[in-house]
């Protein structure tokens, strides 16, 4: 190799080891994603050795020279008929599989714990329940069954983490859910795959696995003293949400204690499961979403509460079990909340956590 | 009767021969006689000059996306211009040459000829609709020119009505303009393959390139309309904000992209089946065979129109649409598999007990044949719900498309255009040198594109102006490949060019093939034929053909 000069050597070296082929598996779901992956290798493989071994032979034993007058064949009903069932077959068999894994993926086991993502142009925005907030990484136990809620703030984006085999669009205006168990500690690829403007290809991040302890750790060191829940709360304050309802007697909105996961009688006469998307949708959009019994009097919240406010809420919804606390929350609006320390702790005013736009 | 044993070229004596005089190109001379022309043959002409030049602008922006992407950093360009470039190719070659590719050139060319007629049902119709193409075209390259667009071919909502402020307006209406051209295409091979075949040509002896073709024209008459819709509800949307697919006016940014698929998914089908027409013709002409299954031939390509319709959503399996949907679309995509592998083995075994050679349009229908299955088999890994989730989005949709759309339709497109060439011009192009380009062309596609299936899989996302180091050594393959590719482009260029003036002079029907466009002369006349053709004998019948020659030589004595 003296010929060669160090320079390019090293860079050749390095060029050629820093070179994949075939992503790491660090999720539960994608050793499994893989087994199809190769099965469909494998039959690609026989079909198109099938085709070029009978396009070779033909050409080879049919050429002119050898064959120089062609026998005229009209077809074959039997033939035909190999060549259309054993590869529906091979389809139904790659379709079957491939909904089983697609279920896998967007079903969420009952006991996952809810990280809410939010994208934005041109960054990943991570919520965790224990109030850590994360930019363009995002980090995950080992071993725990972790569910992503996306929404996008404004365009189409797509999180996806290769290593885990998993994707969803975070889309404008709704929730999407996915769900993976990631297995082995790492740092992992993060990537927008929908594109989504100027700096898509910035959109991208860390996945961060960690072992139990680690992750303890880690939520220990992340955390701003409230949880998400808690900012909820204070943001359920200020905006007087608790003004209606408040559980009294002469209340003008529904309790919200348990309300979470309940079937809700609307006044259209239907009936609805109060999950994340029905919570989001009549903060935003009230008046297409009233509870039988209420006057539609509720004001829209659109554009004064960001995708994040709006998830906080939810999870504060979602927490939500007795009317005791909103009843306190009731009382202390009238005592502008900031003052009283136990809503909101007097080092954290809402202005400062950015839930609230002005 | 040439008895060369590795070839079928039969050329008239090249030191008496003379291109015959009249023919189509020799009738009007001057500009206005080709632009003010009803001829469907001087159409298809105008037709195949204009996409070429647009294939050309294309493939620069399709370098300039493989420059860049040599290395890992956004290096060459700014990512907004690298958005702009990919932007424009694509939207180049899926409107402005793809689509028009094969049914606009040789369908135009050849189908009146194939069925016997003297033109297509609506000639003017024809002329005005190469007049749009042109419109579209133009103004597409002027929003280019003037800044651009940066929302992908697909004008993805709201990223396209809200967030960009490039030209989309102007591009969507280009698009519009270039989609009623298609429309009005698709609506004359309609009339024409119905109304003017000619006395015998019934549906089962026309051509299998008709058959292809005629699918393809449901496909644009019935899907392109759709896309008008949704590019002019974005316009509208932009414009006046209206709302349709703004969530926050009650609108479903979801609802663009069922629409825009429920175009874009047939447009592949409109783009792949009239190449499939032509590796028909080429199959059965080169190995001396009726093509093997007509029928099943035939009407896979009908079936192949229709499932095209009810597979959209399988754009969509992962942004949330629901799951149950998710496994009807998966399953009607499995379906419309299905056809495509009946398609490849039929002509597989049309070679079987054929007498074979190796003309450059087989050359291309053999890579044809191997890319496209590629092509097909990735295509079920996307349609497969489950390995879509990890594949889609990435390099190995770009890679799979790819294969279809280049390896299938544009080889395809070649081996017509090397196959019709001596039809369309009256001369032969040099053998040698566009066999070599064949081999080039497929050298290269290889090595550009198989690598982009190993980066999907690893997760490289499309679109990227920039990736993560470790796929450099990938791309850089991918773009060493994308420069043979160009000179494998570049090589029938020029030498078909050549071949106009000192090309061997080809005579009626060089290659012995059956169909009716060749027992005519070579150029045509404008009228066609000197008389009605009447069809008395099955398609692809290469005994008639051996009877017909026969009693020539007897009548000449």
């Amino acid at each position: 190799m003296s010929h060669i000069s160090p320079t390019i050597w090293q860079f050749l070296v390095k060029w050629l080891t820093n070179f994949a082929l075939f992503p790491p598996e660090a999720s539960k779901i994608a050793p499994q994603m893989d087994a199809l992956f190769f099965f469909m290798v494998l039959v690609s493989l026989i079909g198109l050795t099938a085709v070029v071994l009978l396009v070779v032979s033909f050409s080879i034993l049919y050429s002119k020279k050898r064959h120089p007058v062609a026998v005229q064949i009209e077809g074959s009903t039997l033939l035909e008929a190999t060549w259309t069932i054993i590869p529906l077959g091979l389809f139904m068999v790659m379709f079957v599989w491939g909904a089983l894994i697609y279920f896998r993926v967007y079903t969420p086991p009952a006991n996952a714990m809810n990280i809410y993502v939010v994208g934005k142009q041109w960054m990943w925005k991570a919520e965790h329940p224990g109030g850590q907030h994360e930019i363009n990484s995002l980090h995950v136990p080992v071993g725990h069954a972790v569910q992503l809620t996306l929404i996008s703030e404004d365009v189409f984006h797509s999180f996806s983490i290769p290593a885990f085999r998993v994707k969803r669009e975070a889309i404008p205006g709704r929730y999407t859910t996915v769900w993976f168990e990631a297995t082995t500690p790492g740092t992992y690829h993060l990537f927008c795959t929908q594109y989504c403007g100027t700096e898509h290809s910035h959109m991208i991040g860390d996945v961060v696995v960690l072992s139990e302890e680690d992750y303890r750790k880690w939520l220990a060191s992340s955390t701003s003293g409230n949880s998400l829940a808690q900012n909820g709360e204070r943001l359920f304050a200020s905006l007087s949400c608790a003004a209606c309802h408040n559980a009294r007697p002469d209340a003008r909105g529904p309790s919200l204690a348990n309300v979470y996961g309940s079937r809700l009688a609307l006044s259209t006469g239907g009936t609805v499961i109060a999950d994340d998307a029905y919570l989001r949708e009549s903060i935003l959009n009230p008046s297409q979403h009233i509870t039988q019994g209420y006057a539609p009097i509720m004001p829209t919240y659109q554009g004064q509460v960001s995708e994040e406010g709006v998830i906080a809420l939810v999870e504060y919804i979602r927490h939500l079990d007795s009317d005791y606390r909103v009843q306190q929350t009731t009382n202390t609006t009238d005592l502008l909340p900031e003052s009283e320390g136990k809503a909101a702790p007097a080092a954290q005013a809402p202005a400062r956590n950015g839930t609230v736009k002005p | 009767m040439n008895n060369n044993n590795n070839t079928i070229v039969d050329l008239p004596d090249q030191a008496t021969a003379r291109i015959p005089q009249p023919n189509f190109i020799s009738k009007e001379n001057g500009l206005m006689s080709w632009l003010l022309t009803g001829d469907h043959k001087r159409i298809a002409i105008l037709y195949l000059i204009s996409i070429t030049f647009f294939f050309f602008i294309g493939g620069a922006l399709a370098g300039l996306i493989r420059l860049e992407l040599l290395t890992p950093q956004a290096d060459l360009m700014a990512t907004d211009t690298y958005n702009k470039v990919f932007t424009m190719h694509g939207i180049i070659m899926i409107f402005l040459f793809l689509v028009p590719s094969v049914p606009a050139t040789l369908g135009n060319f050849l189908i009146p000829m194939m069925i016997g007629a003297k033109d297509l049902a609506l000639p003017k119709v024809n002329l005005l609709s190469w007049y749009l193409y042109m419109a579209g075209g133009i103004l597409a390259l002027y929003a280019m020119m003037t800044g651009g667009v940066d929302t992908g071919w697909t004008f993805t909502t709201p990223l396209s009505t809200h967030y960009v402020n490039t030209n989309v307006i102007t591009t969507g209406f280009a698009i519009f303009v270039a989609g009623f051209s298609s429309i009005f295409t698709g609506l004359n091979f309609i009339v024409t393959i119905h109304k003017m075949r000619a006395p015998g040509m019934t549906w089962f002896r026309l051509p299998l390139f008709v058959w292809a073709h005629y699918a393809a024209s449901i496909l644009m008459v019935l899907g392109t309309p759709v896309l008008a819709i949704a590019i002019v509800l974005v316009m509208l949307e932009r414009a006046f904000g209206i709302g349709v697919f703004d969530p926050a006016k009650g609108g479903d940014p979801l609802l663009f992209q069922h629409l825009f698929w429920f175009y874009s998914h047939p447009a592949v089908y409109i783009m792949i089946l009239p190449g499939m027409g032509v590796i028909s013709e080429v199959i059965s002409t080169f190995s001396r065979k009726r093509v093997f299954g007509y029928t099943a031939v035939a009407f896979s390509s009908v079936a192949i129109a229709v499932f095209g319709f009810f597979v959209w959503a399988h754009h969509m399996f992962i942004m949330g649409i629901s799951n149950y949907a998710v496994l009807v679309f998966s399953l009607l995509t499995m379906l419309v598999a299905v056809p495509s592998a009946i398609k490849i083995f039929n002509w597989a075994f049309t070679l079987y007990k054929g007498s074979i050679t190796f003309e450059t349009p087989m050359l291309y229908a053999f890579g044809f044949m191997g890319l496209f299955t590629i092509g097909g088999m990735t295509g079920v890994f996307l349609g497969a719900s489950g390995t879509d989730i990890h594949l889609t989005e990435t390099y190995f949709i770009v890679a799979h498309f790819h294969f279809v759309m280049v390896g299938g339709m544009l080889m395809a497109f070649l081996a017509g255009i090397h196959f019709w060439w001596p039809k369309i011009t009256g001369r032969m192009y040099p053998e040698k040198i566009s066999q070599l380009a064949a081999v080039v062309t497929f050298i290269g596609f290889n090595l550009t594109f198989f690598p982009q299936f190993i980066l999907g899989v690893l997760g490289m996302p499309r679109r990227y102006a920039s990736y993560p180091p470790e796929f450099q050594v990938l791309n850089v393959f991918s773009t060493a490949g994308a420069t043979i590719l160009g000179v494998g482009y570049l090589l029938p260029v020029l030498y078909l060019i050549w071949s106009l003036k000192y090309g061997a002079i080809a005579g009626n029907n060089p290659w012995q093939a059956t169909g009716l466009e060749w027992q005519t002369q070579s150029p045509p006349l404008t009228e066609n034929f000197t008389v009605m053709p009447v069809m008395d004998h099955e398609a692809y019948d290469y005994e008639w053909l051996e009877s017909q020659k026969t009693k020539e030589v007897a009548s000449a004595g």
